[in-house]
């Protein structure tokens, strides 16, 4: 008994003089990589920020200079005379809002379909594979896509052609968002569900949805924000309306077109509104985003 | 299930014929297991058991991680059908009809045979919804039978006192052992035959665990009850008969007495003296 008490007690008596030496010098290199390591870190968020301040304040002071009640009640206008952004307000308003409720509810139920019922098939990995391309597919292709299937067999740029090369950008991400969102849900409340004796389909409806109801909402907010800012995908199908428009079936304007358009023109005025427009859709796609994180955050 | 045209459900939630029925009768068994096997793949988890689940009493699985006591339980309510490559072979015949047949109806099966669960799993929803969720899946009630199926399972349960002035609020915001009453409140609330508990107390704290043990006892005075368990102590506290299990086999049945003092296996002795775990 004795003999084993005091083994490891001599041993450790012996022993740490030199380890202590070889671990303090350690300890110090350590230290050292560790401030090197945060100094990196701090100077990469510094660029990172000094960028997206530069972007903001430029943004805010050019973008308030043209900013006024006609920017809202006024449609654009020929260069020199007074216009506004109404036109295009609109028909991004009309072409976003379109665009998701066709995009959401299809990615919704391919979502769904990854995550509750093609698990490890092989139908579900090429479903999933296929998603995750198209969500990082140029979108000019997108809109490239749709003047092939809606513009040129109709014979004409239609803000429906626009909504519908936007839906496809929505279906990707919120097919990512809605699988990740199902899968976050422990087996344990499927299996609780089903215990009861429900079925699947209303297992999914009135227990998983609601679980994660705040992420689904997060995804289709995010998918909102992204297609509200998205100019190439409408070049091609609803090209823009120098007119007021809210017909579907007729070329529509939209902000990001317009500003692409007037940004590149040489005239000072609608330089001066591009910059308003730019102005609008960050505070637009900003204030998305707080709610959906808002919406997160409230479980 | 009752007749499906029994609508009247309120007045079937006393049931009292069932508490004056004879003790003789009620030993019968309500589950008979036998030569039943079952396989995860090519994985034989249980082999050839037999069991009785005696009808209104509380039947305690024991034994080790893995020795398939939790398997046999998933098998009672099919559970292991969503998953496939499992499959079970064998009978368990309950009222003369083998439930592993492939051609139960499982929806109806599991209204007859309610499960709770190692942790709590409260629904994303109210506590009066939690509880109408069941319900709702297999009968059709008004308003006022439904208040009155609520506040019944809830009061079966010990939970009522605790949660009548917020049934409107979200289950979320119950305490662990509050959450496994509501489960439990949840599953009689469908008003089974049978209760499976798996392990229901091995993630609540010692007060909530005496809770839920008193409430097993209080069940099964109208309910055949299944509970797998690691503790000992609990298995000889809540169960009538206790049977051992070690590497998918059924080793030893008995009543709780005699399985806690005289063993007749060597394997269960060395079991419950912490011999092995």
């Amino acid at each position: 008994m004795s003999t084993t008490m005091n083994a490891p007690a001599r041993h450790a008596r012996s022993g740490p003089s030199k380890d202590m030496a070889v671990s303090l010098a350690l300890g110090r290199r350590r230290k050292r990589r560790d401030r090197i390591m945060l100094w990196l870190a701090l100077a990469a968020t510094a660029i990172g920020l000094a960028f997206l301040v530069s972007i903001l304040a430029t943004l805010l002071w050019r973008g308030t200079q043209a900013l006024s009640l006609e920017v809202f009640t006024d449609v654009t206008r020929p260069p020199g005379s007074e216009g506004g952004l109404a036109n295009a307000i609109v028909g991004t308003l009309i072409q976003t809002a379109l665009g998701t409720l066709i995009g959401a509810p299809i990615g919704l139920l391919v979502g769904t379909y990854l995550a509750e019922y093609a698990q490890g098939s092989r139908l579900g990995n090429a479903v999933r594979f296929v998603s995750d391309i198209l969500l990082s597919a140029p979108s000019i292709l997108i809109g490239l896509f749709v003047y092939q299937l809606l513009v040129l067999p109709f014979r004409g740029f239609s803000g429906i052609a626009g909504a519908v090369a936007l839906a496809v950008i929505v279906i990707p991400i919120v097919v990512r968002t809605t699988e990740d969102m199902l899968q976050l849900i422990p087996n344990t409340l499927r299996e609780a569900t089903f215990a009861l004796g429900a079925p699947k389909w209303k297992m999914i409806l009135l227990v998983c949805y609601p679980a994660v109801r705040p992420g689904l909402i997060t995804g289709v907010l995010l998918a909102v924000a992204r297609i509200a800012g998205e100019t190439a995908p409408l070049l091609f199908t609803s090209l823009g309306n120098l007119n007021w428009s809210t017909d579907l079936t007729k070329a529509m304007s939209s902000l990001p077109v317009t500003i692409y358009a007037y940004a590149g023109s040489p005239y000072s005025d609608w330089i001066a509104l591009a910059w308003t427009g730019a102005l609008l859709i960050t505070v637009g796609v900003l204030f998305i985003n707080i709610i959906a994180r808002f919406a997160l955050r409230q479980r | 299930m009752t007749s499906p045209n029994d609508t009247d459900a309120a007045t079937h939630i006393q049931a009292p014929t069932l508490e004056t029925r004879p003790a003789q009768e009620a030993s019968a068994a309500k589950i008979a297991i036998r030569n039943l096997d079952f396989f995860y793949g090519d994985n034989r988890a249980l082999k050839a058991i037999n069991l009785d689940f005696p009808e209104r009493q509380v039947t305690g699985m024991i034994g080790p991680s893995g020795c398939g006591k939790s398997t046999l339980l998933r098998c009672l309510n099919r559970m292991y059908d969503l998953y496939p490559g499992q499959r079970a072979t064998g009978e368990a015949m309950m009222d003369g009809v083998n439930i592993i047949d492939p051609s139960v109806d499982l929806n109806a099966l599991r209204s007859r045979i309610g499960m709770v669960f190692q942790k709590p799993t409260p629904f994303p929803m109210t506590i009066y919804d939690n509880i109408a969720f069941g319900v709702k899946l297999h009968e059709k009630l008004s308003k006022a039978q439904m208040d009155e199926r609520v506040e019944w399972s809830l009061s079966r349960a010990a939970l009522w006192e605790e949660v009548k002035d917020r049934l409107a609020t979200p289950a979320g915001g119950l305490s662990g052992g509050q959450q496994q009453r509501l489960c439990i409140a949840r599953s009689i609330a469908v008003r089974p035959e049978v209760i499976l508990f798996d392990e229901p107390t091995s993630a609540l704290d010692p007060i909530s665990t005496l809770k839920v043990e008193e409430l097993i006892d209080e069940l099964k005075q109208d309910f055949t009850i299944a509970i797998v368990t690691h503790n000992m102590q609990q298995a000889a506290r809540c169960a009538d008969r206790v049977a051992f299990f070690y590497l998918g086999e059924m080793v030893e049945v008995g009543t709780a007495a005699q399985m806690f003092t005289a063993p007749r296996e060597l394997r269960t002795q060395q079991y419950i003296t912490g011999r092995f775990s």
